[in-house]
C-alpha cells in the first residue's frame, strides 16, 4: 500500500468524522428550531445569525464545566460509558456512502467511511453496541435513576434491534430481484442498485408508474415503516425516549454525568439520529442516487450533486425525527413492549415472509412452471 | 387504525404551526403591547402646581393586604407647605417584594396620590433595594417620574409616564349618572385624558 492510499483512507475518515461533528452542531440547533417553530415559538436566536451557534456556544460551556464523579461511582466504568457511546456512534456512519466514486488524479476514491461489503451487519453491530454504553453508565453511576434508566433502555433496544433488523433483511431480501438475483449486505451496492428509475427493477411496469425513482421505498414501505419506528425508538427519542424520561428519572442513564462526558453522550445521540436517518435514505430513498446532469452543467456541480442529494433525503428523514418530538406524547413502558413485540416484529416477520415469496416468484416463476 | 388518524391528526396540528408567525416576542428588545389597566410600579402623584396629592391618611397601608405600604404623615409646615391640606406622607415606602400589584391602594386613596403606571422591570440584587422610599416614588415637580435606571440600553423611559388605568375608569362613584364624566385629575405624564368608553356604550 501506498502513502498516497493511506493518506486517502484517513482522510476519508477524517472527512466522516468532521460532517458528522458538524452535522451535529447544526442538527441541535435545527431541531430546537423546528420545534420551537412547531410550538409557534421563535427558538434560540442569540448567538451568531439565526442563533446558529448555540450548540457551539452549548458545546463550549459544557467542554469548561467541571465533570462531577458520584462518590459511589464505579469510576472504570463511569469514565468508559462517555466514549462507548461516542465511538460506536461514529463507527455506525463510517459504511453509509455519502456520494457517489469520485475520481481524482486516476484513483477511484468512494466516499464512504470504509467500503464493508457486510455493512448492514456491522450496523446492527455498532447500533448494540451504543446499549452497553447505556446500560453501564446507568450502572456505574451508583444511583438510582441512573440505574432504572439504564435497565429501561437495554429492553428497549433489545425489543426494537429485532425489528430494525429484520426491516433491514426484507430490503436484503428485497435487492436480489435488482441485482443478478443474489441480495447483497453492502450498503453502497443497495445504493447503486437503486439507480434509474423504477423501470429498471421491474421493466413490465406501465411507463407513469415506471418513471418514478428506483427507490426500494415504493416497494418496501412496510419495512420502511417498521424501520423507521424502530429506528426512533433505537435512539431514544419522543416518543420512545421513557429511557431519559425527564419527568421521572430526571436525565436517565446520564443523571449523575456533567460537563465533556455529558456533551459526549448528547454528541451521541445526535449523532445517532443522523446515522439512522442517512441509513434509512440509503435503504430506502436512494442513498445519494439521483439527476447530476451529467454533461449539461459544470463538472464539478455534477460531483457534488449526489452528496447534496444524499444529506437532502437523509434531512427528510431527521425533519420526520423532529416532527414526532414536538407532536407525539411519551408512550407508557408496557405500551412500548407491546408496539415492539406484538406488533412491530411481527409485522416486520410478516412483511418479510411476503418479501421473500413474492421476490422468488418474481425471479423463478411458480413452482412447477419450469 | 384509529390511532394512526390520531397520530396523523397531530402531526397535521404540529407542522400548520411551522408556518405560521410565532406568538412570542424577542422580550428584551420587543414588548407586547400592555393593556391599558395595567398594574405596573407606582407613583405618587402631583398636582399641577407642584404640591403632592398625598395627605399621609394611611388609608392605603390599611388597604394594602400584602402589607407592604409603610406611611407615616404629619402636619404641614405653615409657611412652606408640601400638601394643599393640612397633613403631608413625610415617609412613603413600599416593599416591592411583597407587593402583590393589586391596586387596592389606589382605590383606597381619597386624593389620586398614588397609582400604577406600566413598569413592571424591577429586579434588584439585594433586598433593601426592594424596598422603595418615597425619593424613588414620587414624581417630579414638572409632572415626570424619573425612571430607576435610564441608561439601561432596554429601559422603556415611557413605561413609567404610562398612567394608571385605574383613574380612567368610567363611572368612578358605580353611578351611572357618572359614566363619561371626567372625575379625576391629570396623573402622571398626561394632564387629562378622555374617559374610556362606559359600559352601556361598549354593550350597546
Amino acid at each position: 500500500m501506498e502513502l498516497a492510499d493511506i493518506l486517502i483512507v484517513l482522510g476519508r475518515v477524517l472527512a466522516v468524522f468532521v460532517l458528522l461533528m458538524v452535522l451535529t452542531l447544526l442538527n441541535v440547533w435545527l431541531e430546537r428550531k423546528v420545534v420551537a417553530w412547531m410550538q409557534s415559538r421563535i427558538g434560540p436566536d442569540r448567538a451568531g445569525p439565526f442563533g446558529i451557534l448555540q450548540t457551539l456556544a452549548d458545546g463550549l460551556k459544557l467542554f469548561f464545566k467541571e465533570g462531577i464523579t458520584p462518590q459511589k461511582a464505579e469510576l472504570g466504568m463511569y469514565i468508559l460509558a462517555p466514549f462507548l457511546a461516542a465511538i460506536p456512534a461514529f463507527l455506525t456512519f463510517m459504511v453509509v456512502p455519502w456520494g457517489e466514486t469520485v475520481t481524482i488524479a486516476g484513483r477511484q476514491i468512494p466516499l464512504q467511511g470504509a467500503e464493508l461489503n457486510v455493512g448492514i451487519l456491522f450496523i446492527l453491530a455498532m447500533s448494540s453496541m451504543a446499549v452497553y454504553a447505556v446500560v453501564l453508565a446507568g450502572w456505574s453511576s451508583g444511583s438510582k435513576y441512573p440505574l432504572l434508566g439504564g435497565v429501561r433502555a437495554t429492553a428497549q433496544a433489545i425489543s426494537y434491534e429485532a425489528a430494525l433488523g429484520l426491516a433491514m433483511v426484507s430490503v436484503v431480501v428485497f435487492s436480489s430481484n435488482q441485482g443478478d438475483g443474489v441480495g447483497t449486505l453492502s450498503l453502497s451496492q443497495i445504493v447503486e442498485r437503486q439507480a434509474g428509475t423504477l423501470s429498471n427493477t421491474f421493466p413490465e411496469l406501465p411507463g407513469f408508474i415506471g418513471w418514478l425513482p428506483n427507490w426500494n421505498l415504493f416497494a418496501q414501505f412496510g419495512a420502511f415503516i417498521v424501520f423507521f419506528i424502530a429506528a426512533v425508538a433505537e435512539t431514544n427519542r419522543a416518543p420512545f425516549d421513557l429511557v431519559e424520561a425527564e419527568q421521572e428519572l430526571v436525565g436517565g442513564f446520564h443523571t449523575e454525568y456533567s460537563g465533556i462526558r455529558f456533551a459526549m453522550f448528547f454528541l451521541a445521540e445526535y449523532i445517532n439520529i443522523f446515522s439512522m436517518s442517512a441509513i434509512g435514505a440509503t435503504l430506502f430513498l436512494g442513498g445519494w442516487q439521483g439527476n447530476t446532469f451529467d454533461g449539461r452543467v459544470w463538472p464539478w456541480i455534477s460531483a457534488i450533486l449526489p452528496t447534496i442529494y444524499f444529506l437532502l433525503k437523509s434531512y427528510l428523514i431527521v425533519f420526520l425525527f423532529f416532527w414526532l418530538r414536538a407532536t407525539l406524547p411519551r408512550l407508557r413502558y408496557d405500551q412500548l413492549m407491546q408496539l415492539g413485540w406484538k406488533r412491530l416484529i411481527p409485522g416486520a416477520l410478516v412483511w418479510l415472509a411476503i418479501t421473500a415469496v413474492a421476490s422468488g416468484l418474481y425471479q423463478f416463476g411458480l413452482p412447477g412452471d419450469a | 387504525m384509529g390511532l394512526i388518524r390520531e397520530i396523523i391528526k397531530g402531526l397535521r396540528v404540529t407542522g400548520s404551526h411551522l408556518f405560521e408567525d410565532p406568538v412570542t416576542v424577542k422580550y428584551p428588545q420587543e414588548f407586547r403591547p400592555k393593556p391599558q389597566r395595567f398594574h405596573g410600579r407606582h407613583v405618587l402623584n402631583r398636582y399641577p402646581d407642584g404640591m403632592e396629592k398625598c395627605i399621609g391618611c394611611e388609608l392605603c397601608a390599611g388597604a394594602c393586604p400584602a402589607r407592604c405600604i409603610y406611611v407615616r404623615g404629619t402636619d404641614n409646615p405653615i409657611d412652606e407647605p408640601v400638601s394643599p391640606g393640612e397633613r403631608f406622607g413625610f415617609v412613603y415606602e413600599i416593599n416591592m417584594l411583597r407587593c402583590i400589584f393589586c391596586a387596592l391602594c389606589v382605590e383606597a386613596c381619597p386624593t389620586e396620590a398614588i397609582t400604577m403606571t406600566h413598569l413592571f422591570e424591577m429586579s434588584s440584587t439585594t433586598r433593601q433595594d426592594g424596598i422603595y422610599t418615597k425619593d424613588e416614588l414620587l414624581m417630579a415637580a414638572d409632572g415626570s417620574v424619573p425612571h430607576m435606571f435610564p441608561e439601561d440600553e432596554f429601559a422603556d423611559l415611557g413605561e413609567l409616564n404610562a398612567a394608571d388605568g385605574w383613574v380612567r375608569a368610567t363611572a368612578p362613584s358605580g353611578a351611572a349618572a357618572y359614566e363619561g364624566v371626567q372625575m379625576w385629575q391629570g396623573t402622571a405624564g398626561s394632564a387629562s385624558w378622555e374617559p374610556e368608553p362606559s359600559q352601556t356604550e361598549r354593550d350597546a
